[in-house]
């Protein structure tokens, strides 16, 4: 097996065993991105430098048997939007065209602790706003499965790295499906984790109450193993919940006999296309065969999601943004009369449509007069999903649908109707408003060659069910991979 | 559309967001947020009479700590991603006469 073929446990193995060593597999990554690159377009920063002298110091490590975790050695790719010390993080925007952050997130941190080589910061969707990767202020990252079309946003630089074997795995982030929906779109597993399992601390923030750090990754055990890397209780992370179950490779079992697993009808009406449909509902009919309990329910409110949540998120991003103001950090106006002349002409040159988009929308759902009627009215529905999902999880261990209404659209065909990209997040904001976990991973390939995505819904905190009845699919799909580049 | 977006709208959301749209920014912007709160209105179907705003999803409590300096002296780290710096401050455009 070459190096690039090993997921991110084979190759911490190999190194290990001393098959391979650290330096080598920097190398071969390096290689593939020089290689890659320039189709692709994954990431925004490659730190070669940096991370050819991280694989000497922990080779160093692993040699003196300091580190021993799954995941010594194996280069990471991380998303632009974490903060990462001495190294560019631009959230894939102009307005943060020069910030180099003094410290690292906590997840980036933790990833370190165990030994991973930075590669460097990938490409998304500016601020992590958009659903394709088309919104980044530097160009466009193409789909390794057909680059004529897009990755899936926003951690599309993130998935497409994974995909491309420019990277052994990856962080992302998900606030309304961007994990979830580029590793569906990718043929990766993604996973975002239960509201408050990673630490948010270096993450910059778009929408707070929703925004989650999760790994994507080639396999289900890899996702295991990175989970319990980056999920730790931070004390600069006042949402960080302070857990004991976080040995996830424990449920990499391969049985879900009794698995109680409900198919929501309403994530099968219109709108979803056909061969996803299939795709998934046979991915159910395997578990079924295993000896899952599986059956069809009706969750209701799917509709009221993508209104609620693009209120809330857009209510916090404009609060969030505010911090960009052309002083502290960042991108600065240079012709500008007077301090609130240089805000506005900062941000209005900083920031790209679609972020002035949801800010404007952000400040008009807050002002006087439309709180209530709007943003509270959000938050009132948000408790009526989450109530909906409660029920659910009373009958069921794991809710079962597709990820995304479609496969990866092309290039260039998303961005002219806002809404409907946002419907195209249907399947994946309840979950961020629930707060609870979701994972994506591949069931098949459409007739154009692009991989379909099946998402998996827990409980808050039942991750290991996520992952435990992904691992036993997984087993019986077999092995999923690009068989060449197009 | 139902929610006509009247230009002293767009203005005051624009002193409010600290964005300073040209005038085809503008016109677009008036249109897609009026087809966005067009969208939102579905949400005045549901009846959510008694129903608690939630605002987090867990019933947690605030997080309070000593309020103690745990990291070194770094202005001029901090500062170097600073687009003004002057004797160790940022500068800023003068903000009174």
């Amino acid at each position: 097996m070459s190096i690039l073929d090993m997921t991110a446990c084979q190759l911490a193995a190999a190194i290990k065993n001393k098959e391979v060593t650290v330096l080598e597999a920097v190398k071969a990554v390096l290689a593939q991105i020089h290689a890659k690159e320039e189709i692709y377009n994954c990431y925004v920063t490659v730190d070669e430098e940096g991370a050819l002298a991280q694989a000497k110091e922990i080779q160093k490590k692993i040699d003196a048997g300091i580190l021993t975790g799954a995941l010594a050695g194996v280069p990471v790719a991380i998303k632009d939007n974490m903060c990462t010390e001495g190294i560019l993080t631009t959230c894939s925007s102009k307005i943060l065209n020069n910030f180099v952050p003094t410290f690292s997130s906590e997840a980036v941190l933790n990833l370190q602790k165990a030994g991973a080589v930075i590669l460097g910061k990938t490409n998304m969707d500016e601020f992590a706003m958009g659903s394709t990767t088309e919104t980044s202020a530097y160009g466009v990252t193409r789909n390794p499965w057909n680059y004529e079309h897009v990755p899936g946003g926003s951690s599309g630089g993130s998935a497409a790295a994974v995909a491309a074997n420019e990277c052994f795995y990856a962080l992302g982030s998900d606030t309304g499906g961007s994990i979830r929906q580029p590793a569906s779109f990718c043929g990766v597993v993604g996973l975002k984790p239960t509201y408050g399992r990673v630490s948010r601390y270096g993450l910059i923030a778009y929408g707070s109450s929703l925004d989650q750090i999760g790994p994507l990754c080639k396999d289900v055990a890899d996702c295991a193993a990175i989970m319990e890397v980056i999920s730790t209780h931070d004390k600069k992370d006042s949402t960080s919940v302070l857990r004991q179950d976080t040995d996830f490779t424990s449920a990499l079992v391969e049985d879900v006999k009794g698995m109680r697993i409900g198919i929501p009808r309403d994530y099968f009406g219109e709108g979803l296309d056909g061969q996803v449909r299939d795709a998934v509902l046979k991915a159910a009919e395997v578990l079924k065969e295993k000896g899952a309990i599986v059956e069809e329910f009706d969750l209701s409110l799917v509709e009221y999601a993508i209104p609620a949540y693009y209120t809330i998120a857009a209510a916090e991003a404009s609060s969030n943004l505010e911090r960009f103001d052309g002083i502290k950090y960042g991108y600065r106006a240079e012709d500008y009369e007077g301090l609130h002349d240089m805000y506005k002409k900062t941000r209005s040159q900083g920031f790209g449509p679609e972020v002035k988009r949801r800010i404007m929308l952000g400040s008009f759902v807050l002002s006087s007069g439309y709180y209530d009627a709007y943003y509270l009215k959000a938050l009132r529905v948000k408790a009526l999903i989450k109530k909906a999902f409660d029920e659910a999880f009373a009958k069921y261990d794991v809710i079962l649908g597709p990820v995304a209404p479609t496969t990866a659209p092309k290039l260039g065909e998303s961005l002219s109707d806002p809404i409907k990209m946002y419907l195209g997040d249907i399947y994946t904001i309840s979950v961020n408003l629930a707060g609870l976990p979701g994972l994506s991973m591949p069931c098949g390939i459409d007739s154009k060659g692009l991989p379909i995505g099946l998402q998996l819904i827990g409980d808050c905190f039942n991750e290991k069910k996520l992952i435990q009845t992904a691992y036993t699919y997984e087993k019986i799909r077999g092995a999923f991979s690009r068989k060449e580049d197009r | 559309m139902a929610n006509i977006i009247s230009d002293e709208t767009i203005e005051y959301v624009g002193i409010l967001a600290k964005l300073e749209l040209s005038g085809e920014e503008k016109e677009q912007a008036k249109k897609d947020m009026g087809s966005m709160l067009d969208y939102i209105d579905k949400l005045g179907e549901l009846d959510t009479k008694g129903v608690e705003p939630m605002s987090h999803v867990f019933p947690v409590k605030n997080v309070f700590r000593e309020d103690v300096v745990t990291n070194e002296d770094m202005r001029d780290a901090v500062l170097k991603n600073a687009p003004g710096e002057k004797n160790g401050m940022f500068t800023v455009p003068r903000t009174f006469e």
